[in-house]
Protein backbone atom coordinates (compact mmCIF):
# COMPACT_ATOMS: atom_id res chain seq x y z
CA UNK A 1 0.00 0.00 0.00
CA UNK A 2 1.12 3.50 -1.17
CA UNK A 3 0.94 6.12 1.39
CA UNK A 4 -0.73 9.22 0.86
CA UNK A 5 -0.14 12.67 3.31
CA UNK A 6 -2.50 14.78 2.71
CA UNK A 7 -2.64 18.48 4.12
CA UNK A 8 -6.39 20.83 5.34
CA UNK A 9 -8.57 21.40 4.06
CA UNK A 10 -8.40 17.77 2.55
CA UNK A 11 -6.85 16.05 5.66
CA UNK A 12 -10.11 17.36 7.62
CA UNK A 13 -12.53 15.95 4.79
CA UNK A 14 -10.30 12.36 5.27
CA UNK A 15 -11.71 12.16 8.57
CA UNK A 16 -8.84 14.09 10.11
CA UNK A 17 -6.19 12.00 8.38
CA UNK A 18 -3.42 13.40 7.50
CA UNK A 19 -1.98 10.26 6.29
CA UNK A 20 -3.37 7.32 4.83
CA UNK A 21 -2.34 3.48 3.81
CA UNK A 22 -4.38 3.05 0.14
CA UNK A 23 -4.24 0.44 -2.65
CA UNK A 24 -3.34 1.56 -6.14
CA UNK A 25 -0.83 0.75 -9.23
CA UNK A 26 -1.13 4.88 -10.60
CA UNK A 27 -1.62 7.76 -8.76
CA UNK A 28 -5.22 7.91 -10.20
CA UNK A 29 -6.19 4.67 -8.78
CA UNK A 30 -4.92 5.13 -4.97
CA UNK A 31 -6.88 8.99 -5.54
CA UNK A 32 -10.04 7.29 -6.43
CA UNK A 33 -9.16 4.42 -3.33
CA UNK A 34 -9.58 7.88 -1.37
CA UNK A 35 -12.45 8.66 -2.62
CA UNK A 36 -13.82 5.26 -1.85
CA UNK A 37 -12.46 5.35 1.39
CA UNK A 38 -13.23 9.22 2.16
CA UNK A 39 -16.14 10.07 -0.11
CA UNK A 40 -16.25 13.90 1.00
CA UNK A 41 -12.73 14.02 -0.60
CA UNK A 42 -14.73 13.60 -4.53
CA UNK A 43 -14.16 16.32 -6.49
CA UNK A 44 -11.63 18.27 -4.84
CA UNK A 45 -8.38 16.76 -6.38
CA UNK A 46 -9.60 14.92 -9.29
CA UNK A 47 -12.63 16.61 -11.40
CA UNK A 48 -15.04 14.98 -13.08
CA UNK A 49 -13.07 13.60 -15.71
CA UNK A 50 -10.51 12.03 -13.19
CA UNK A 51 -7.95 14.53 -13.87
CA UNK A 52 -5.51 16.07 -11.03
CA UNK A 53 -6.66 19.78 -10.63
CA UNK A 54 -4.89 22.54 -12.50
CA UNK A 55 -3.57 24.13 -9.10
CA UNK A 56 -3.38 21.16 -7.18
CA UNK A 57 0.26 19.23 -7.20
CA UNK A 58 0.67 15.39 -6.37
CA UNK A 59 4.09 14.46 -5.83
CA UNK A 60 5.42 10.76 -5.94
CA UNK A 61 8.01 10.44 -3.55
CA UNK A 62 10.10 13.75 -4.51
CA UNK A 63 8.98 13.87 -8.12
CA UNK A 64 5.79 15.40 -9.76
CA UNK A 65 3.37 12.78 -10.78
CA UNK A 66 0.49 12.62 -13.21
CA UNK A 67 -2.58 10.51 -13.14
CA UNK A 68 -0.90 7.35 -14.88
CA UNK A 69 2.30 7.51 -13.16
CA UNK A 70 3.17 4.27 -11.24
CA UNK A 71 2.95 3.74 -7.32
CA UNK A 72 4.76 1.40 -5.55
CA UNK A 73 3.59 -0.46 -2.09
CA UNK A 74 6.93 2.07 -0.67
CA UNK A 75 5.59 5.10 -2.41
CA UNK A 76 4.55 8.19 -0.83
CA UNK A 77 1.75 10.43 -2.46
CA UNK A 78 1.77 14.03 -0.95
CA UNK A 79 -1.42 16.38 -2.74
CA UNK A 80 0.11 19.84 -2.08
CA UNK A 81 -2.10 23.22 -3.50
CA UNK A 82 0.06 24.53 -6.53
CA UNK A 83 1.92 27.86 -5.60
CA UNK A 84 -0.33 29.85 -7.73
CA UNK A 85 -3.39 32.18 -7.21
CA UNK A 86 -3.45 35.85 -6.41
CA UNK B 1 -30.42 45.36 12.33
CA UNK B 2 -29.60 44.04 8.92
CA UNK B 3 -27.41 41.54 8.02
CA UNK B 4 -25.10 41.82 5.20
CA UNK B 5 -23.35 38.82 3.62
CA UNK B 6 -20.04 40.07 1.43
CA UNK B 7 -18.99 37.37 -0.59
CA UNK B 8 -15.31 38.56 -1.39
CA UNK B 9 -11.84 37.39 -3.31
CA UNK B 10 -10.75 36.74 0.54
CA UNK B 11 -13.65 34.61 2.40
CA UNK B 12 -17.59 35.46 3.12
CA UNK B 13 -17.94 38.21 5.40
CA UNK B 14 -20.93 38.35 7.65
CA UNK B 15 -21.69 42.14 8.86
CA UNK B 16 -24.55 43.75 10.80
CA UNK B 17 -25.57 47.34 11.41
CA UNK B 18 -28.52 50.01 10.85
CA UNK B 19 -29.21 51.48 7.55
CA UNK B 20 -27.55 54.66 8.21
CA UNK B 21 -23.95 53.95 9.31
CA UNK B 22 -20.94 51.32 9.29
CA UNK B 23 -21.58 47.89 10.03
CA UNK B 24 -19.31 45.71 11.97
CA UNK B 25 -18.24 42.07 10.76
CA UNK B 26 -19.54 39.58 13.09
CA UNK B 27 -17.77 36.64 11.48
CA UNK B 28 -15.35 35.43 8.38
CA UNK B 29 -16.17 32.37 6.40
CA UNK B 30 -13.69 30.32 3.91
CA UNK B 31 -10.73 32.28 4.97
CA UNK B 32 -8.71 33.05 1.96
CA UNK B 33 -11.09 31.38 -0.59
CA UNK B 34 -13.01 33.03 -3.05
CA UNK B 35 -17.09 33.45 -2.31
CA UNK B 36 -17.94 34.45 -5.74
CA UNK B 37 -22.00 34.02 -3.95
CA UNK B 38 -23.71 34.19 -0.95
CA UNK B 39 -27.37 34.13 0.06
CA UNK B 40 -29.92 33.35 2.38
CA UNK B 41 -33.09 31.14 0.95
CA UNK B 42 -35.86 33.13 3.02
CA UNK B 43 -37.93 30.33 3.21
CA UNK B 44 -35.81 28.52 5.29
CA UNK B 45 -33.41 30.50 6.50
CA UNK B 46 -30.37 28.56 5.15
CA UNK B 47 -27.20 30.19 3.75
CA UNK B 48 -25.19 29.30 0.89
CA UNK B 49 -21.62 30.33 -0.59
CA UNK B 50 -20.74 29.33 -3.68
CA UNK B 51 -16.84 28.72 -3.21
CA UNK B 52 -14.56 28.12 -6.17
CA UNK B 53 -11.13 27.50 -4.89
CA UNK B 54 -8.22 27.96 -7.14
CA UNK B 55 -6.78 24.82 -6.23
CA UNK B 56 -10.02 22.22 -5.14
CA UNK B 57 -12.37 23.60 -7.75
CA UNK B 58 -16.29 25.43 -7.31
CA UNK B 59 -18.76 24.03 -4.34
CA UNK B 60 -21.60 25.07 -3.33
CA UNK B 61 -21.93 24.89 0.74
CA UNK B 62 -25.34 24.95 3.47
CA UNK B 63 -25.27 25.53 6.55
CA UNK B 64 -28.60 26.82 8.54
CA UNK B 65 -26.69 28.52 11.42
CA UNK B 66 -23.20 30.37 10.99
CA UNK B 67 -22.00 29.38 14.15
CA UNK B 68 -22.15 25.98 12.65
CA UNK B 69 -20.00 23.97 10.18
CA UNK B 70 -20.80 24.50 6.46
CA UNK B 71 -21.75 21.32 4.32
CA UNK B 72 -21.00 20.70 1.08
CA UNK B 73 -24.06 20.09 -1.14
CA UNK B 74 -23.72 16.87 -3.37
CA UNK B 75 -24.20 16.51 -7.29
CA UNK B 76 -22.61 19.96 -8.37
CA UNK B 77 -20.27 18.34 -11.38
CA UNK B 78 -20.80 18.09 -14.94
CA UNK B 79 -21.09 14.57 -16.52
CA UNK B 80 -17.57 12.78 -17.17
CA UNK B 81 -17.90 13.48 -21.39
CA UNK B 82 -17.98 16.96 -20.71
CA UNK B 83 -15.50 18.69 -22.32
CA UNK B 84 -14.33 20.61 -19.53
CA UNK B 85 -15.08 20.24 -16.04
CA UNK B 86 -17.28 22.63 -13.58
CA UNK B 87 -15.55 26.11 -13.81
CA UNK B 88 -17.58 29.00 -11.30
CA UNK B 89 -20.98 29.12 -9.34
CA UNK B 90 -22.65 32.25 -9.90
CA UNK B 91 -25.64 32.55 -7.71
CA UNK B 92 -28.26 30.74 -5.99
CA UNK B 93 -31.98 31.60 -5.86
CA UNK B 94 -34.82 30.19 -4.82
CA UNK B 95 -38.00 28.69 -6.86
CA UNK B 96 -41.55 29.14 -6.29
CA UNK B 97 -41.98 25.66 -5.45
CA UNK B 98 -40.66 24.57 -1.80
CA UNK B 99 -37.35 22.71 -1.26
CA UNK B 100 -36.56 23.69 -4.98
CA UNK B 101 -33.80 25.46 -5.83
CA UNK B 102 -31.62 26.57 -9.11
CA UNK B 103 -27.76 27.13 -9.14
CA UNK B 104 -26.34 28.78 -12.40
CA UNK B 105 -22.40 28.64 -12.91
CA UNK B 106 -20.01 28.07 -15.93
CA UNK B 107 -19.63 27.03 -18.50
CA UNK B 108 -23.25 27.99 -19.04
CA UNK B 109 -25.09 25.39 -16.76
CA UNK B 110 -28.15 25.44 -14.50
CA UNK B 111 -28.30 22.91 -11.58
CA UNK B 112 -31.51 22.43 -9.39
CA UNK B 113 -32.12 21.01 -6.08
CA UNK B 114 -35.30 19.45 -4.80
CA UNK B 115 -34.31 18.79 -1.12
CA UNK B 116 -33.79 22.61 0.46
CA UNK B 117 -30.13 22.24 -0.98
CA UNK B 118 -28.57 19.46 0.04
CA UNK B 119 -27.93 17.85 -3.18
CA UNK B 120 -27.65 19.04 -6.57
CA UNK B 121 -28.79 17.94 -9.84
CA UNK B 122 -27.78 19.28 -13.76
CA UNK B 123 -30.34 20.25 -15.74
CA UNK B 124 -30.16 17.95 -18.29
CA UNK B 125 -32.80 19.74 -20.96
CA UNK B 126 -30.43 22.90 -20.84
CA UNK B 127 -27.14 21.29 -20.77
CA UNK B 128 -27.94 19.27 -23.73
CA UNK B 129 -29.09 22.46 -25.89
CA UNK B 130 -27.95 21.80 -29.39
CA UNK B 131 -26.34 25.02 -29.96
CA UNK B 132 -23.97 24.56 -27.17
CA UNK B 133 -21.46 24.14 -29.42
CA UNK B 134 -21.43 27.24 -30.68
CA UNK B 135 -21.52 29.20 -27.61
CA UNK B 136 -18.89 31.50 -26.34
CA UNK B 137 -17.93 32.89 -22.93
CA UNK B 138 -17.71 36.26 -21.66
CA UNK B 139 -14.50 37.28 -19.89
CA UNK B 140 -15.79 35.94 -16.34
CA UNK B 141 -16.24 32.66 -18.22
CA UNK B 142 -19.40 31.78 -19.66
CA UNK B 143 -21.34 32.33 -16.27
CA UNK B 144 -25.06 31.82 -16.03
CA UNK B 145 -25.43 34.65 -13.09
CA UNK B 146 -28.92 35.50 -13.62
CA UNK B 147 -31.97 33.00 -12.66
CA UNK B 148 -35.49 35.14 -12.96
CA UNK B 149 -38.09 32.77 -11.46
CA UNK B 150 -42.10 34.07 -11.98
CA UNK B 151 -44.12 34.97 -8.82
CA UNK B 152 -46.69 32.17 -8.08
CA UNK B 153 -45.65 29.86 -11.29
CA UNK B 154 -43.17 27.57 -11.14
CA UNK B 155 -42.92 26.28 -14.50
CA UNK B 156 -41.85 29.93 -15.95
CA UNK B 157 -38.16 30.93 -15.36
CA UNK B 158 -36.32 32.92 -17.59
CA UNK B 159 -31.97 32.38 -17.64
CA UNK B 160 -29.02 34.76 -18.47
CA UNK B 161 -25.72 33.89 -19.52
CA UNK B 162 -22.61 35.94 -20.46
CA UNK B 163 -22.36 35.73 -23.42
CA UNK B 164 -24.97 33.15 -24.40
CA UNK B 165 -27.90 35.97 -23.94
CA UNK B 166 -31.54 35.01 -22.60
CA UNK B 167 -33.11 31.46 -21.86
CA UNK B 168 -36.66 30.90 -21.70
CA UNK B 169 -38.47 28.17 -20.10
CA UNK B 170 -42.44 27.70 -19.74
CA UNK B 171 -42.47 23.93 -18.39
CA UNK B 172 -40.22 24.00 -15.53
CA UNK B 173 -37.41 23.68 -17.33
CA UNK B 174 -38.42 20.47 -19.53
CA UNK B 175 -37.47 22.60 -22.87
CA UNK B 176 -35.52 26.43 -22.87
CA UNK B 177 -35.92 28.84 -25.67
CA UNK B 178 -34.10 31.99 -26.84
CA UNK B 179 -35.27 34.97 -25.61
CA UNK B 180 -33.14 37.62 -27.38
CA UNK B 181 -34.82 39.77 -29.97
CA UNK B 182 -33.74 43.28 -30.00
CA UNK B 183 -30.28 43.37 -28.23
CA UNK B 184 -28.05 45.09 -29.95
CA UNK B 185 -24.67 43.56 -29.43
CA UNK B 186 -22.28 46.18 -30.78
CA UNK B 187 -19.28 44.42 -29.88
CA UNK B 188 -20.03 41.58 -33.06
CA UNK B 189 -19.65 42.87 -36.68
CA UNK B 190 -22.81 44.36 -38.10
CA UNK B 191 -24.08 41.54 -40.39
CA UNK B 192 -23.35 38.91 -37.40
CA UNK B 193 -26.01 41.63 -34.94
CA UNK B 194 -29.20 39.55 -35.68
CA UNK B 195 -28.57 36.82 -35.57
CA UNK B 196 -25.78 35.63 -33.08
CA UNK B 197 -25.78 33.95 -30.10
CA UNK B 198 -22.90 35.92 -28.53
CA UNK B 199 -24.83 38.11 -26.31
CA UNK B 200 -23.55 39.42 -23.46
CA UNK B 201 -26.28 40.02 -20.22
CA UNK B 202 -24.34 41.12 -17.60
CA UNK B 203 -27.26 41.03 -15.18
CA UNK B 204 -31.23 40.58 -14.89
CA UNK B 205 -34.05 40.94 -12.82
CA UNK B 206 -38.03 40.58 -12.88
CA UNK B 207 -40.24 43.14 -11.50
CA UNK B 208 -42.53 40.64 -9.05
CA UNK B 209 -45.07 42.68 -8.97
CA UNK B 210 -45.33 43.09 -12.96
CA UNK B 211 -43.90 39.71 -13.66
CA UNK B 212 -44.03 40.00 -17.30
CA UNK B 213 -41.65 43.07 -16.99
CA UNK B 214 -37.78 42.44 -17.23
CA UNK B 215 -35.01 44.84 -16.51
CA UNK B 216 -31.54 43.91 -17.91
CA UNK B 217 -27.75 45.29 -17.79
CA UNK B 218 -26.27 44.30 -21.34
CA UNK B 219 -22.38 44.87 -21.88
CA UNK B 220 -23.11 48.18 -23.69
CA UNK B 221 -26.87 48.38 -23.09
CA UNK B 222 -29.32 48.77 -20.90
CA UNK B 223 -32.63 47.19 -21.79
CA UNK B 224 -36.71 45.94 -20.36
CA UNK B 225 -38.63 43.52 -21.78
CA UNK B 226 -42.86 43.64 -20.89
CA UNK B 227 -43.42 40.25 -22.86
CA UNK B 228 -41.16 37.83 -20.01
CA UNK B 229 -38.22 38.54 -21.86
CA UNK B 230 -39.31 37.79 -26.14
CA UNK B 231 -38.39 40.74 -26.79
CA UNK B 232 -36.34 43.72 -25.67
CA UNK B 233 -36.51 47.75 -25.74
CA UNK B 234 -33.45 50.27 -25.07
CA UNK B 235 -33.57 52.25 -22.07
CA UNK B 236 -30.12 53.54 -21.95
CA UNK B 237 -30.80 57.34 -22.54
CA UNK B 238 -30.42 59.48 -19.73
CA UNK B 239 -27.37 57.57 -18.45
CA UNK B 240 -23.87 58.56 -18.67
CA UNK B 241 -22.84 55.33 -19.90
CA UNK B 242 -24.67 52.19 -20.51
CA UNK B 243 -21.84 49.84 -19.54
CA UNK B 244 -22.01 48.28 -16.06
CA UNK B 245 -22.89 45.15 -14.18
CA UNK B 246 -25.07 44.73 -11.79
CA UNK B 247 -28.74 46.16 -11.33
CA UNK B 248 -31.67 46.29 -8.64
CA UNK B 249 -35.49 46.10 -8.86
CA UNK B 250 -37.59 47.63 -6.30
CA UNK B 251 -39.64 44.97 -5.43
CA UNK B 252 -43.00 46.86 -5.18
CA UNK B 253 -42.68 49.03 -8.20
CA UNK B 254 -42.40 47.76 -11.69
CA UNK B 255 -41.28 51.15 -12.79
CA UNK B 256 -38.28 51.07 -10.21
CA UNK B 257 -34.62 50.48 -11.22
CA UNK B 258 -31.45 51.17 -10.32
CA UNK B 259 -27.67 50.54 -12.17
CA UNK B 260 -24.27 51.22 -11.43
CA UNK B 261 -22.87 53.12 -15.14
CA UNK B 262 -18.90 52.33 -15.56
CA UNK B 263 -17.27 54.25 -18.38
CA UNK B 264 -16.92 51.61 -20.73
CA UNK B 265 -16.03 48.17 -21.49
CA UNK B 266 -12.25 49.45 -21.92
CA UNK B 267 -12.43 51.16 -18.82
CA UNK B 268 -14.81 49.57 -16.09
CA UNK B 269 -14.46 52.02 -13.49
CA UNK B 270 -17.05 54.84 -12.17
CA UNK B 271 -17.26 57.79 -14.22
CA UNK B 272 -15.45 60.85 -13.63
CA UNK B 273 -14.04 59.94 -10.47
CA UNK B 274 -17.98 60.10 -9.01
CA UNK B 275 -19.56 57.01 -7.48
CA UNK B 276 -23.35 57.33 -8.58
CA UNK B 277 -26.18 55.05 -8.68
CA UNK B 278 -28.72 55.99 -11.35
CA UNK B 279 -32.25 55.35 -10.52
CA UNK B 280 -35.36 55.47 -12.91
CA UNK B 281 -39.10 55.57 -11.36
CA UNK B 282 -40.45 55.36 -14.67
CA UNK B 283 -39.21 52.21 -16.12
CA UNK B 284 -36.53 53.79 -17.84
CA UNK B 285 -37.96 56.59 -19.94
CA UNK B 286 -35.47 58.97 -18.03
CA UNK B 287 -32.76 58.44 -15.00
CA UNK B 288 -31.97 60.40 -12.01
CA UNK B 289 -28.62 59.99 -10.20
CA UNK B 290 -28.41 59.32 -6.48
CA UNK B 291 -24.92 60.16 -5.09
CA UNK B 292 -25.73 62.30 -1.87
CA UNK B 293 -23.22 60.19 0.72
CA UNK B 294 -21.31 58.21 -1.96
CA UNK B 295 -17.98 59.47 -3.11
CA UNK B 296 -17.57 62.02 -5.40
CA UNK B 297 -13.80 62.42 -5.94
CA UNK B 298 -11.07 60.51 -7.56
CA UNK B 299 -12.80 57.29 -6.77
CA UNK B 300 -12.52 55.12 -9.72
CA UNK B 301 -14.45 51.91 -8.30
CA UNK B 302 -15.58 48.56 -10.13
CA UNK B 303 -18.74 47.25 -8.92
CA UNK B 304 -19.22 43.63 -10.54
CA UNK B 305 -21.74 41.74 -11.66
CA UNK B 306 -23.78 40.37 -7.99
CA UNK B 307 -22.70 43.08 -5.79
CA UNK B 308 -25.72 45.31 -5.39
CA UNK B 309 -28.59 44.52 -3.85
CA UNK B 310 -32.00 45.52 -2.42
CA UNK B 311 -34.04 44.95 0.85
CA UNK B 312 -37.24 45.95 1.59
CA UNK B 313 -39.47 47.62 -0.80
CA UNK B 314 -40.82 51.47 -1.07
CA UNK B 315 -39.70 54.63 0.40
CA UNK B 316 -37.55 52.86 3.05
CA UNK B 317 -36.01 50.38 0.00
CA UNK B 318 -32.46 48.88 1.31
CA UNK B 319 -29.73 49.53 -1.05
CA UNK B 320 -26.60 47.90 -1.00
CA UNK B 321 -23.46 47.58 -3.01
CA UNK B 322 -19.58 46.84 -2.76
CA UNK B 323 -16.81 47.45 -5.12
CA UNK B 324 -13.42 45.41 -6.21
CA UNK B 325 -11.63 48.56 -3.88
CA UNK B 326 -13.34 46.57 -0.36
CA UNK B 327 -15.83 49.62 0.16
CA UNK B 328 -19.87 48.66 0.23
CA UNK B 329 -21.77 51.29 0.55
CA UNK B 330 -25.77 51.24 1.46
CA UNK B 331 -29.26 53.09 1.58
CA UNK B 332 -32.24 53.09 3.80
CA UNK B 333 -34.11 55.48 1.80
CA UNK B 334 -34.72 54.08 -1.76
CA UNK B 335 -30.95 55.76 -2.89
CA UNK B 336 -31.66 59.11 -1.79
CA UNK B 337 -28.90 58.98 0.79
CA UNK B 338 -25.68 56.65 1.36
CA UNK B 339 -23.62 55.66 4.02
CA UNK B 340 -20.31 53.84 3.53
CA UNK B 341 -20.88 50.61 5.64
CA UNK B 342 -17.48 48.81 5.54
CA UNK B 343 -14.20 49.56 3.72
CA UNK B 344 -10.91 48.28 3.83
CA UNK B 345 -12.21 44.20 2.97
CA UNK B 346 -11.03 42.19 0.25
CA UNK B 347 -12.40 42.99 -3.51
CA UNK B 348 -15.70 42.19 -3.19
CA UNK B 349 -17.74 39.56 -5.34
CA UNK B 350 -21.19 39.99 -4.28
CA UNK B 351 -23.28 41.74 -1.94
CA UNK B 352 -27.02 40.34 -0.34
CA UNK B 353 -29.19 40.59 2.79
CA UNK B 354 -29.38 37.79 4.51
Amino acid sequence: MAVVRLRAPLSELAGGNRELDLDGATVAEVLRALEREHPGTRGWILDEHGRIREHVNVFVNRDYGREETAVGASDRLHVIPAISGG
Amino acid sequence: MTELLVGTKKGLFVLEGEPSGAFGITSRHFAGEPVEFATRDPRTGRFFACVTSAFYGPKIFHTDDLAAEWQQGSGVELPEDAEKPLERLWTVVPAEDDDHLYAGGAPGVLFESRDGGTSWELNKAFWEQPTRPEWSPGAGGMCMHSIATWPGDPERVALAISAVGVWLTDDGGETWRNGNKNLYPRYMPEEAREDTLTLCVHNMHRAPKRPERLFMQFHGGVYRSDDAGETWTSIADGLPSDFGFPMVVDPDDPDNAYVIPLVADMDRVTPEGKVRVYETRDAGASWTARGDGLPSDDAYLTILRQAFCSVGAGPTLGLYFGATSGDVFGSGDAGKTWFTAATKLPPVHSVRVA
